[in-house]
């Protein structure tokens, strides 16, 4: 789908990173510490933790929605701020985002029409997205009409519409049922694959860390902290990968480190 | 879907007609006078008795409910949209707006017949456009300002300026919000019209048709009048009514999708 050839070797690169919020106030919090973070290019990477452990404000640094108040962030050798300019990035959040005045097509059109694409091209590309995320014959619909999965896949349409090489995931199947979830999982998967999109996954699900990783990253809480980084190789995944022995040593794994986390 | 309609229409109007039919057998059978309560024939009559004199009253006092009613919702979105630019302004108008609207704006009648005159139309104006500014004003900038935070970090993410999540996101968020406050805002701008010609303005309003006639103890034309009132707030209401489905068409969804 995306000429790779000239592929940089790194993603995402966050040197020494920290993050405190309400700086000097009473209620001064300091939500990450020296965060050390590489992500290759292709790389699905997910980050984990207990609550209040800067996942989400770590993604937040890679998005240039927040600033670092010490530290670098890069993004494809950029500053977080070029890349958000540049749009190199597409963003999915565990709240779907779209926008209840603007049927499926419109709301994958969005980020197009905001780059100021003709109406056609605008046309062309939403309907290669909804074939990639299998929603066609839905075009049409508002996104109340939809269910909470169906909603996730517009979303995700919406954040690839544009071809950004980096794929920026906020808890995204978070407020899904089980089942859909693990059938998301397997969807993200295949996308990713058909895509060579690079991946950042905020999740508290282990299970869900494992199976959809290569690497998983585990913080500690207050003040957020790297604990480890878990490697992780199922290869090709499918819905039977869940029963693998292999699959079962890596969610075995990811739940040790966060045990040690919660026990310091 | 027809039929739905039907069966939603029906029974308030049964209500309705049977609600006539009581009304005029007791005052019938208990020889009420019709100085205390007229029976709606006798409304009904003077209706077509009075209906010249009716008809221009409904048509002035209507014109001073539109044009203030208008005026009132401009205002207000305007005011709405200067306040989520300016925050200074939301954190200090806003709640000040809120108090405002728990008090009874029509009260001031008097006061603006003093400010701008008794015998023009501006002052009846005034209060209707007071009356309709303050309900507009405080669910619009509701509406633009509870937007969800990932909406508002979806279009920083897209390097959109203030100016176009305004556009593409704030502005679409507050029409239901605005679309609320009409349905409050336009059947007040009747009564408030007709409270302000209680206290002053041109003779040949509602208001003054039904002071007059009641001062002359004739209160089945006061009633004529009264019914000429409802129908122009429930036009209004309606008015608003499909103002909003024309608007939102996202809103009337079908059927949720299971999957």
């Amino acid at each position: 789908m995306r000429d790779n050839s000239e592929a940089l070797e790194e993603a995402v690169s966050v040197e020494s990173a920290d993050k405190v919020f309400n700086s000097g106030s009473d209620n001064e919090v300091q939500a990450l510490l020296g965060i050390d973070l590489n992500v290759k290019e292709g790389d699905f990477i997910s980050l984990i933790g207990p609550s209040g452990c800067g996942k989400s404000t770590l993604l937040r640094l890679i998005a240039d929605l927040l600033s670092p108040t010490a530290g670098e962030v890069k993004v494809f050798g950029k500053t977080a701020n070029q890349a958000r300019l540049d749009q190199d990035y597409g963003m999915v959040f565990q709240h779907s985002g779209l926008f209840d005045w603007r049927d499926v097509s419109a709301n994958i059109e969005l980020p197009l029409e905001l780059k100021g694409w003709s109406k056609a091209d605008r046309h062309v590309r939403s309907r290669e997205m909804l074939k990639l995320v299998r929603l066609e014959e839905f075009k049409d619909y508002y996104p109340r009409q939809l269910s909470g999965g169906m909603q996730q896949r517009v979303s995700i349409a919406r954040a690839l519409s544009f071809e950004p090489r980096l794929l920026l995931m906020d808890e995204p199947f978070g407020a899904l049922d089980e089942m859909t979830r693990e059938h998301m999982q397997v969807e993200l998967l295949r996308i990713w694959r058909e895509t060579g999109t690079t991946v950042v996954f905020v999740t508290h699900s282990i299970p869900e860390a494992a199976f959809l990783s290569s690497k998983v990253v585990v913080l500690s809480p207050r003040p957020g902290r790297i604990h480890s980084e878990i490697t992780v190789n199922l290869g090709n995944r499918t819905d039977e990968t869940r029963e693998d022995p292999e699959f079962f040593q890596a969610t075995t794994e990811v739940r040790e480190a966060l045990r040690a986390v919660e026990a310091n | 879907m027809k039929k739905n309609r039907l069966a939603s229409v029906l029974p308030p109007v049964i209500v309705g007609i049977v609600g006539l039919a009581l009304w005029e057998g007791t005052v019938t059978v208990f020889g009420i006078r019709e100085i205390l309560l007229p029976k709606p024939s006798s409304i009904w009559a003077q209706l077509f008795e009075k209906w010249s004199v009716l008809r221009h009253a409904t048509w002035e006092t209507g014109k001073i409910s539109v044009s203030g009613l208008l005026v009132g919702i401009f205002l207000g979105v305007l005011m709405a949209l200067i306040a989520n630019r300016f925050k200074v302004l939301n954190d200090g108008f806003t709640p000040l707006a809120i108090a405002i609207n728990a008090t009874p704006i029509v009260a001031l009648a008097p006061i603006f017949n003093a400010w701008f005159g008794i015998t023009g139309t501006f002052s009846n104006q005034a209060v209707v456009i007071a009356v309709v500014f303050f309900p507009v004003f405080i669910n619009t900038a509701k509406g633009l300002n509870e937007v969800h935070p990932n909406e508002i970090e979806l279009m920083q993410s897209y390097a959109a300026s203030e100016w176009t999540i305004l556009r593409e996101v704030r502005i679409p968020n507050a029409l239901p919000f605005f679309a609320n406050s009409l349905r409050l805002a336009a059947p007040l701008s009747v009564i408030a019209a007709i409270v302000a010609e209680y206290f002053g303005g041109p003779q040949d309003r509602i208001g003054t048709v039904i002071t007059s006639s009641a001062g002359f103890a004739k209160y089945d034309v006061a009633w004529a009048a009264i019914a000429m009132a409802s129908g122009l707030g429930l036009l209004l209401f309606g008015s608003a009514l499909v103002t909003e489905r024309l608007s939102m068409p996202w809103r009337i969804s079908g059927d949720i999708k299971d999957n």
